[in-house]
C-alpha cells in the first residue's frame, strides 16, 4: 500500500521508497530522512484543502509531505 | 587571521540548536528560531577557552545529508569538505544533534564521521530530553561511535560547559575514514537503529504536548480558524497598542521642538532644526512602537514553532498560486522587511518556487511602510468601532495588508501561467516541537530591531531629510515674488514637474515629491512630507496629520495608501534581488511589474473613491 493511501492514525511500517523517475532526488531525500524498510510510520494530520499535504510521523519526527511525495513510499499495515 | 586559532565548525540537522550554541559560545546575536532553515549563511565568531586557547567558531546552515539540495545546504557541505572558496576544512567538527530526535539526527552524525576528520558529538536539548523522560547512555554511545560525546543545553547559561571542557582538552582523535560509499551509506540507518537500541530509552516517540496542540492547530477547520484569528489579532494589536505610544512620543517631540524653536534665533538653522529634525525625524521615530509590537508577535510566532504549522495549512492554497508552503516563512518575515525575507528563500529547494517567492515578497507590507499607513489612517480614517469590538482604523490597516497578500497571490498565479513546467515541486518540510518563547530572547530580539531602526533613522533617513529640507528651502523666492516661498525652491519645481505623472492618482506635488526619498527608505516619505509642509508653513512640528487632512482629500489618501501597498520596493530590496538571483533581469521585472500594478491600482482607487466622495 502507498503511504498516501494510508488512513489517518493507522500504524504501518515502511517497506521501500520507489524512484518516480531515474535518479529521483525526492526519493533519495526521503530515504535519507529515514524512510527505510521496517521504520514505523503514521499519518497524523491531513491538510485542509484537497486533503493535501499529509503530516507524517516517522520516529520522533513529523514531516509534511505532499501526496505525490508520499506516493513514493510503500508501507505495510500492521495487523491490528 | 592568527594561524594558531583552532577552527571549529558547528554542523547538524536543521533546528537542532547550532546557532543557539554558537551564540552561547561567542556571545553572538545570530538569529535563532524554531523552524528548519533559519541560518542560511556561514557565520563566524571567536571564543577564548578558560585556558586561553583561541577558537574560531563557524555556524553553518543545517542539513539533513551531504546530498545537498538547496543553496544553503551546499555551503555546509563545501565548508566541511574543504571546498569553500578561500577556506581550508575545519580542524574540528562539532556535530550537534537534538537529543529528543536521535533517530533522525544520528544518521547525519554517522555521515559526518565518515569524512574521517576529528568530530565531537554535542547532544543538545538535553533539558527537553530529560523533561520527556528520555535516558541516553552517553558512555556507551561514545564507545560505540568512537568519538567524544558531550551533553549541552544551548539555551541555558553555562549549558555548553561540557563541550568547552572537551575542546579545551586534548584534540579528539580523528574517527577512521571509511571510503566505500555506496553500501555503507544505505547501511547508516541500520547502524542508527542498533545504536538507539543499545543506548537510548524513550518512554514516548513524541512529546504529549505537541500531539495535543497539533490536534487543534492542524485540524482542517479549527486549524484554519485559529490561523485567521492569530493573524487578525496581530494587526489589530499593532494598531491598538502602538497608537497611544506613538501619540505620546509625538507630543514629546512637539514639546522639544517648541523649546528648540523658542531658544534659536530665526534663520536657516532654526528652520533646519525645527522643520527638518523635529518635524521630519520626530514624526518617523513616533512609529517605533508600532514596529516593535509587530516584531514582538513575529518573534513570538517564530520561536513557538507555529510557523511551519501555518505553512502546512496553507501549502495547498499557496501551491495553487504558484508558491509553496515553504514560501510562507520567508513571506511572513517580509512583513518585517523584504530583505531577510528574500534571503530566507534560500531554504526553498525548487528554483521556480524560489524565484516566485522572491518576486512577490516585496508585496508583503514591510514595517517601513507602517509609518506611512499609520500617519494616513490617523489623519483620514475616523476612530469608529465596527460591530462593537473592531476599530475601523485597525480594519483599514488589515485591509492594506490583505491587499498586499492578494496582490502576491495574483502575481504568483500569473508567474505560474507564464512559467509553465511539468516538473514536480517538493515540500518535504519538518515540523518542530512547540517551545515556550523565553522573555529574554524576545527582549533581545526587540532591542536588536529597535537599534536597527534607530540606526536607519540617524543614517539614511536623517540624511535624506536634511536634503529634503535643503531643496525645499533653497533657492529662496526672488524679490517681489507673490506665491508661497516653497514654490520657488528646487523641491517646488521638482514636485510640480512630478505631479504631471501622479496627478491622475490624486497626488498633490508635495506627495509626488516625497515618493523620491521613499525609494531609498519608505519611512522617509513621512519625514519628507513633514518637512515640506513645515517649511511651507502649513504645519507646526507635530501637526502633520492636520496639515494633510486640510490639504488632501480622503480619495487621495486612499490612493496613496494603495500606492504604498504595491509600489516598487526600496533600493536595498532591489539590490538583494540582484544578489540572490544573480540577474538584473529579475530586478527589472520586479520593479516594472510593481510600478504598473501600483499605478493602475491607485488610479482606480482614486477615481472610484472620488465618485463616492
Ligand atoms: N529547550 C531547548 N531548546 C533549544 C536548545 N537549543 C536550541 N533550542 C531551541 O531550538 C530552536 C532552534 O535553535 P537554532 O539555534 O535556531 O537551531 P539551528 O540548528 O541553528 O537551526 P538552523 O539554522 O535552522 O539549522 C530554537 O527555538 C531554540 O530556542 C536547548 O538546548 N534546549
Ligand atoms: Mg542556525
Amino acid at each position: 500500500m502507498r503511504l498516501s493511501d494510508l488512513p489517518k492514525g493507522a500504524p504501518a511500517v515502511v517497506d521501500r521508497v520507489d524512484d518516480a523517475h531515474a535518479a529521483d532526488p525526492i526519493a533519495q531525500r526521503l530515504r535519507d530522512l529515514g524512510f527505510v524498510d521496517g521504520e514505523p510510520v503514521r499519518v497524523v494530520a491531513i491538510g485542509p484543502v484537497g486533503a493535501d499535504p499529509l503530516l507524517i510521523q516517522i520516529g520522533s519526527t513529523r514531516f509534511a509531505l505532499r501526496r505525490t511525495e508520499a506516493a513514493r513510499v510503500t508501507v505495510r499495515q500492521e495487523a491490528a | 587571521m592568527s594561524a594558531t586559532a583552532l577552527r571549529i565548525a558547528l554542523v547538524g540537522n536543521p533546528n537542532c540548536g547550532k546557532t543557539a550554541l554558537f551564540n552561547l559560545l561567542t556571545g553572538g546575536r545570530q538569529k535563532v528560531a524554531n523552524y528548519a532553515g533559519v541560518t542560511i549563511e556561514r557565520k563566524e565568531g571567536r571564543f577564548t577557552t578558560p585556558s586561553g586557547r583561541v577558537l574560531q567558531i563557524l555556524d553553518l546552515p543545517g542539513t539533513y545529508s551531504f546530498d545537498a539540495n538547496s543553496p544553503d545546504e551546499q555551503i555546509t557541505r563545501d565548508v566541511l569538505e574543504g571546498n569553500y572558496p578561500g577556506e581550508a576544512a575545519p580542524d574540528l567538527i562539532v556535530c550537534v544533534a537534538d537529543a529528543t530526535n536521535l533517530r533522525l539526527h544520528l544518521r547525519f552524525v554517522l555521515e559526518v564521521k565518515r569524512l574521517g576528520r576529528p568530530v565531537v558529538l554535542a547532544l543538545n536539548m538535553m533539558d527537553a530530553a530529560r523533561r520527556r523522560g528520555i535516558v541516553i547512555d552517553v558512555p556507551e554511545l561514545q564507545r560505540r561511535l568512537g568519538i567524544p560525546v558531550v551533553e549541552t543545553v544551548a539555551v541555558k547559561r553555562g549549558g555548553a560547559a561540557a563541550l568547552v571542557e572537551r575542546v579545551d582538552g586534548d584534540m579528539p582523535v580523528a574517527a577512521a575514514a571509511s571510503l566505500d560509499d555506496g553500501p555503507s551509506r544505505a547501511n547508516l540507518h541500520v547502524q542508527v537503529r542498533e545504536l538507539l537500541a543499545a543506548t537510548v530509552s524513550m518512554p514516548r516517540q513524541t512529546a504529549e504536548l505537541d500531539d495535543a496542540l497539533d490536534r487543534w492547530a492542524l485540524h482542517p477547520v479549527f486549524g484554519l480558524l485559529i490561523l485567521g484569528v492569530v493573524m487578525f489579532l496581530v494587526f489589530q494589536a499593532v494598531y491598538a497598542a502602538g497608537k497611544p505610544m506613538t501619540d505620546l512620543i509625538g507630543d514629546g517631540f512637539g514639546w522639544l521642538g517648541d523649546h528648540a524653536a523658542a531658544s534659536l534665533p530665526v534663520g536657516p538653522i532654526k528652520s533646519l532644526v525645527v522643520d527638518g529634525l523635529f518635524g521630519g525625524i520626530g514624526t518617523v521615530i513616533g512609529f517605533l512602537p508600532e514596529i516593535l509590537v509587530l516584531f514582538f508577535f513575529i518573534l513570538l510566532l517564530e520561536e513557538s514553532g507555529y510557523l511551519p504549522r501555518a505553512a502546512f495549512l496553507l501549502d495547498r492554497l499557496m501551491m495553487s498560486v504558484g508558491l509553496t508552503g515553504r514560501s510562507f516563512i520567508p513571506l511572513l518575515s517580509s512583513f518585517a522587511c523584504a530583505i531577510p525575507g528574500i534571503m530566507g528563500t534560500r531554504s526553498i529547494q525548487d528554483p521556480r518556487d524560489r524565484l516566485a517567492t522572491i518576486l512577490v515578497a516585496p508585496l508583503m507590507t514591510c514595517s517601513a511602510r507602517l509609518p506611512v499607513y499609520a500617519l494616513l489612517i490617523g489623519a483620514f480614517i475616523p476612530m469608529h468601532h465596527v460591530l462593537g469590538i473592531f476599530n475601523l482604523q485597525g480594519l483599514v490597516l488589515f485591509a492594506l495588508y490583505a491587499a498586499g497578500i492578494l496582490g502576491a497571490m495574483a502575481v504568483g498565479w500569473v508567474i505560474k501561467r507564464i512559467h509553465r513546467d511539468k516538473s514536480e515541486h517538493a515540500l518535504l518540510m519538518e515540523l518542530p516541537s512547540y517551545r515556550m518563547p523565553k522573555p529574554r530572547d524576545i527582549a533581545i530580539g526587540l532591542w536588536e530591531r529597535a537599534s536597527i531602526f534607530l540606526k536607519r533613522l540617524t543614517g539614511v533617513i536623517l540624511a535624506l531629510t536634511i536634503i529634503m529640507w535643503a531643496i525645499s528651502t533653497f533657492p529662496g523666492p526672488p524679490a517681489g515674488a507673490t506665491g508661497p516661498a516653497i514654490d520657488y525652491s528646487i523641491a517646488g519645481y521638482m514636485g510640480h514637474y512630478l505631479q504631471y505623472i501622479f496627478a491622475p492618482l490624486g497626488f498633490n506635488w508635495q506627495i509626488s515629491l516625497s515618493l523620491i526619498p521613499a525609494f531609498a527608505a519608505r519611512e522617509t516619505a513621512v519625514a519628507a512630507l513633514a518637512t515640506v509642509y513645515a517649511v511651507g508653513g502649513d504645519s507646526d512640528t507635530v501637526g502633520l496629520a492636520h496639515a494633510l487632512a486640510a490639504n488632501f482629500s480622503v480619495a487621495s489618501a486612499l490612493s496613496l495608501m494603495v500606492w504604498f501597498a504595491f509600489a516598487p520596493q526600496c533600493m536595498s530590496t532591489l539590490a538583494v534581488i540582484r544578489r540572490e538571483t544573480h540577474s538584473w533581469r529579475n530586478v527589472a521585472i520586479s520593479f516594472g511589474y510593481m510600478f504598473v500594478v501600483a499605478y493602475v491600482a491607485s488610479l482606480l482607487t482614486y477615481q472610484i473613491a472620488r465618485l463616492f466622495a
